[in-house]
């Protein structure tokens, strides 16, 4: 008694798919390669459940399988990428500086009441477009340190660059996608955003 | 925009730097050097200020919704779909 409690791996698609499902696709944005990395979890798990110490519950315990294949993945996509260290850090006329180094167009005033909460599934829904929008590298690295909160040294692990050029990395996955949600999200309905 | 009589002197750093180091301040915590030269720069800067507000905010408002949505009920509501479900099960039948 007071053990956590366990479901017999037949029922484990009822019982936890969908959840492992939901925090796939919030790193991947990807619904097949999420299903694929669902059932790859299952599968690594029914051939290590005695792994299972039970000093958590079931469902943590499959998170943390299916957290491992999803940085399985993330190394495989910086492997074939075509860019190894990244995307160049500076393609011309997407930052928003003029030639001093000034801010050419800076950000948008977002209002007192900017992060609202409670339409948190259309802010999630922004998110992942605004992500997918930017190059793999930038998304997974983004991914990984603000949603997955890794640091980054881990990261540079996973995505195989130095700790600079992650650096680099994330300071323009911030940026691009901060203007993307600021015209998407935040200012969407003060007749502010375009 | 900065003034321009503020862009000058003390410690060099223009947006564009600024920017850069506001991001990193989130991965790692700046030498001292750098850090009060971008809080000399905040000062003066209302964009850079802003700036790093709102990438703070992003971080905040992405780090609760995650959490919400990795509970059992999530925020997106997003199903497997019939058909996957029926795929992993035929899996887990026959691995």
């Amino acid at each position: 008694m007071g053990y956590p409690e366990r479901v017999d791996p037949s029922d484990w698609v009822d019982r936890y798919g969908d959840y492992l499902f939901r925090c796939a696709l919030l790193r991947l944005r990807d619904r097949s390669a999420a299903e694929d990395l669902v059932q790859e979890t299952f599968l690594a798990a029914l051939k290590n459940r005695e792994t299972f110490s039970g000093g958590s519950s079931e469902a943590t315990w499959l998170v943390g399988i299916l957290k491992h294949k999803i940085a399985d993945h993330f190394r495989r996509q910086a492997r074939e990428g075509s860019l190894p260290d990244g995307d160049p850090p500076n393609q011309p006329g997407d930052l928003p500086f003029d030639a001093t180094g000034h801010w050419a167009s800076g950000p948008t005033d977002w209002g007192a009441n900017p992060a609202d909460l409670f339409r948190q599934k259309e802010f999630l829904d922004q998110l992942a477009e605004c992500l997918s929008e930017l190059s793999p590298n930038h998304a997974n690295a983004f991914t990984l340190r603000e949603i997955e909160g890794l640091g980054t040294r881990e990261i540079c692990k996973v995505l195989n660059v130095t700790e600079t050029n992650l650096w680099v990395i994330l300071h323009r996955a911030r940026m691009l996608l901060r203007r993307c949600l600021e015209t998407r999200w935040f200012l969407r309905g003060t007749g502010k955003g375009s | 925009m900065v003034p321009a009589r503020d862009r000058e002197g003390i410690m060099m750093l223009n947006c564009k730097d600024v920017t850069q180091l506001i991001s990193k301040s989130m991965d790692t915590s700046l030498p001292v050097g750098k850090r009060i030269g971008v809080h000399i720069h905040l000062l003066m800067c209302r964009f850079c200020a802003r700036y790093e507000k709102q990438l703070l905010l992003i971080r905040e408002t992405v780090r609760s919704i995650v959490a919400e949505e990795e509970t059992p009920e999530g925020v997106s509501k997003e199903l497997l779909s019939e058909e996957a479900r029926e795929k992993i099960r035929a899996a887990l039948r026959h691995p």
